[in-house]
Order: structure tokens, then sequence, then C-alpha cells
């Protein structure tokens, strides 16, 4: 049952570890020399890597959820 | 101070009271009318009275409308119509079954009063790390959170008492943080949803003797999302509704696709001889927090709930250390 716990917590360390990334590195970038497209690019930039790191988030969560329910079972 | 703190005495003797003695009522309508449902994990399948939600709203609205009286603040309106917009969708949901999509849809509606009375401030706080001006993005954020709390809380109603006791531990977790970041207010306007919560889990906890049902859930779990919104505790929300957020994650990384409860084909627990709670070996059935728990052996449901309840106190700890770590910046 621990692992469920772990689950958890991983969960909240994302979101800290996310939370961190998105304020410390992605929030500062600035793209310019695109003159009227600057505040397009920059957004739809900041927007993708967001999305990205949505994914391995997701991607990490499934991972760890396979792995709790296969050492169930086998428990 | 001190009138705050007989305020907060006195809203939450309110919203305890109003679903403690309204229940019961509620309960005896609700068999008179033939409105129940089988509760297919007792013996014997006992019909249980169906919705709850009508109780739930009358201990919101009553002890909301009190600190209205007191507080008349734009904060304390969003709550107020939301939430009941919400029960309205939660109600529909229960007379008529309705597709996958009418609930978030419906929901993200209810959501609009918080944007007209221009409760929210559009910056997103995290521990250690501070605060993002997400102007644009933070409205669909709001939109965004109304049915993922909402349908987050109905998705965890599948055990007796487990929506409801879950809640309670939730909603005190996120009133406790409030006070931590200093925003009295707001704790003050959420004290309602733990005592309602509390009160209901009296009649909910098993043996059930009333299901919440779609406009109990929603009821919750649109307060719940509207008080992380006007409390500008977004992060600390999402931390003590983790469990939650777990078995949505899991149900949904399984079936790939929204859809209702009821379009399940394959159950994801079955029970044993003597009637406990089974994991199903059906890889068609997705994988639930409750199927998760079960993978490891059979519980009774009582069992099964007490380790969602550890779980909700366990995320309700991170939640309050959270609210700590939003004082300290790296």
């Amino acid at each position: 049952m621990k692992e469920i716990f772990l689950f958890v917590f991983v969960m909240w360390v994302l979101i800290i570890v996310g939370g961190g990334l998105l304020i410390s590195i992605i929030a500062p970038l600035t793209i310019s020399g695109y003159g009227k497209f600057d505040s397009i690019l920059d957004s739809g930039i900041k927007a993708l890597i967001a999305i990205i790191l949505v994914i391995a988030w997701i991607f990490i969560l499934s991972k760890i959820k396979n792995w709790i329910f296969h050492k169930q079972i086998k428990n | 101070m001190l009138d705050k703190i007989i305020l907060a005495i006195l809203v939450s003797a309110i919203a305890f009271f109003s679903v403690y003695i309204t229940t019961p009522f509620l309960i005896k309508g609700l068999e008179k009318r033939n409105l129940t449902v089988k509760d297919y994990n007792r013996v014997g399948g006992a019909m249980v009275p169906r919705p709850g939600g009508p109780s739930i709203l009358v201990g919101i609205l009553t002890s909301e409308f009190t600190l209205y009286v007191f507080f008349p603040t734009a904060e304390i309106l969003a709550i107020l119509i939301t939430t009941s917009l919400a029960f309205v969708v939660g109600l529909i949901d229960d007379r008529k079954v309705l597709g996958g999509w009418f609930k978030p849809v419906a929901l993200a509606i209810s959501a609009i009063p918080i944007i007209l009375l221009g409760t929210y401030i559009p910056h997103l706080s995290f521990p250690l790390f501070g605060t993002v001006k997400i102007p644009e993005l933070y409205i669909a954020l709001v939109i965004f959170m109304i049915p993922v709390t909402g349908n987050t809380i109905n998705s965890i109603d599948v055990l007796n008492g487990v929506a409801s006791g879950f809640m309670t531990i939730a909603s005190f977790a996120l009133t406790i943080s409030l006070f931590i970041i200093h925003n009295y207010d707001i704790a003050l306007a959420s004290l309602p949803l733990g005592f309602v919560s509390l009160a209901f889990y009296k009649y909910h906890k098993f043996p059930s003797k009333i299901f919440p049902g779609d406009s109990g859930a929603l009821t919750l779990g649109a307060m719940y999302g509207v008080l992380a919104i006007v409390g500008h505790v977004e992060i600390i929300a999402a931390v003590a509704l983790l469990p939650a957020v777990i078995n949505s994650f899991l149900f949904l990384s399984s079936v790939k696709r929204i859809i209702e409860h009821r379009q399940i084909k394959s159950n994801p627990v079955t029970h044993t001889d003597d009637f406990k709670l089974m994991a199903t070996t059906n890889k068609d059935a997705p994988i639930t927090l409750v199927r998760l728990i079960l993978a490891s052996g059979p519980m009774t449901e009582k069992q099964v709930g007490l380790v969602i309840f550890r779980l909700s106190i366990f995320s309700a700890v991170l939640a309050i250390v959270t609210a700590f770590m939003m004082g300290v910046k790296i």
C-alpha cells in the first residue's frame, strides 16, 4: 500500500518542480527580432513548453501507475 | 478579530446543523417518492435514497448567506452562485441520463459568475518560486477548474462515505492553509464546506443511509473549486485533492476518453464469496484508485474507505506543508 502514498508524494514533487521550472526558466524567456509577431511567438513557445512539460508529467505518472499496479498484483 | 471568531463559530454551526437536521427529512421524502438506488456492495443489495444534494445545498446556502449579511463581498456571492449552478447541473444529471460531455460543459458555464464578478487574481502562486502572471490563461483556468473539481469529487463517490469523508478532510486542509497564508476572509467562507461535508458524512458513512448523488458531489466539488480560485490557493487545493486527482488520472489514462461512469461496460471491482471487494481480472475494466488499492488483495468496503481517508490525510498534510512553503522564496 505504501506505493500509493509514494505516488501521491511523487505527484506533489512534480507539482513543485513543474512550478519552479515554469517560474524560474520558462516565464523569463523573451523572444525578440520578429517585430509585431514577438508577443505571439513568445506566448506560443511558452505554451508549447508548458504542454511538453504536462505530457512529460503524464508519461512519468503513467509509468509509476503501471509499476505500482504490477507490484500490487505480484504481492 | 473576536467578531470574526464568533462569526466562524456561527457559520460553522449553521452549516453543520442545517445538514444534520434536514438530511433525515430528505431521506424520508426520497423513500416516500421511491427515489432510491441499489447499493451493489452491500449484502442483499439494500436500496439507498438518492440524491442528498438538496440538504448539502441548504447547508451551504444558509451558512454562506449568513456570512454575506456580515461581509457582503463579491467572493461570497461567487461561491453562492457557482455552487448553486453546479447543484442544478448535478440535479439534472441525477434525474436524466446525459452524455459524458454534458457535465464538464455545464460546469464550465457555472464558472462564468466568478469571471463576471471579477473575483480572481490572474496570478498563479507556486511554493518556493513565487508567482507567475497569466492574465488570459487564468480565465481558461477558471473555466477549467470547476468541471475538474466537480467531476473529481464525483468520480471518487464510489463507496459508502468516501466522497463526504474525503471532502471533509480536503476542505479543512484548505481552511487551515488559508489561515496560514493570512487569507482570513476566504478561510471563513471555506468553513461551511468542511462542516456541511462532516454533517453529511454522518448519514453517508458505511452503511449509507443516503447517497449524495451527482447533485451532492458536484455541489461539494464546485464549491471547493471556487474557494481555490477566490482564495488564490489553486496549487494548495490541487495538492489536498491528490487522491481524487489520481483516481481521475488512472481512469482517464486507462479508458483514454471522457465517458460517464454509467457507460463503463466492465466494472473495475467485483466481490468475493464473503462479499469483500476484489479487483477484477478483466483487462478491459478501467483502472481506478479502488482497483489499485484492491490489487494487493480483497478488502471490505469499510477497509477500502479507510485507506482512501489515510491517503486524504497524507495529501492534506502535504497541502498544509505547501501553504507554509508559500511564505518561503528561493
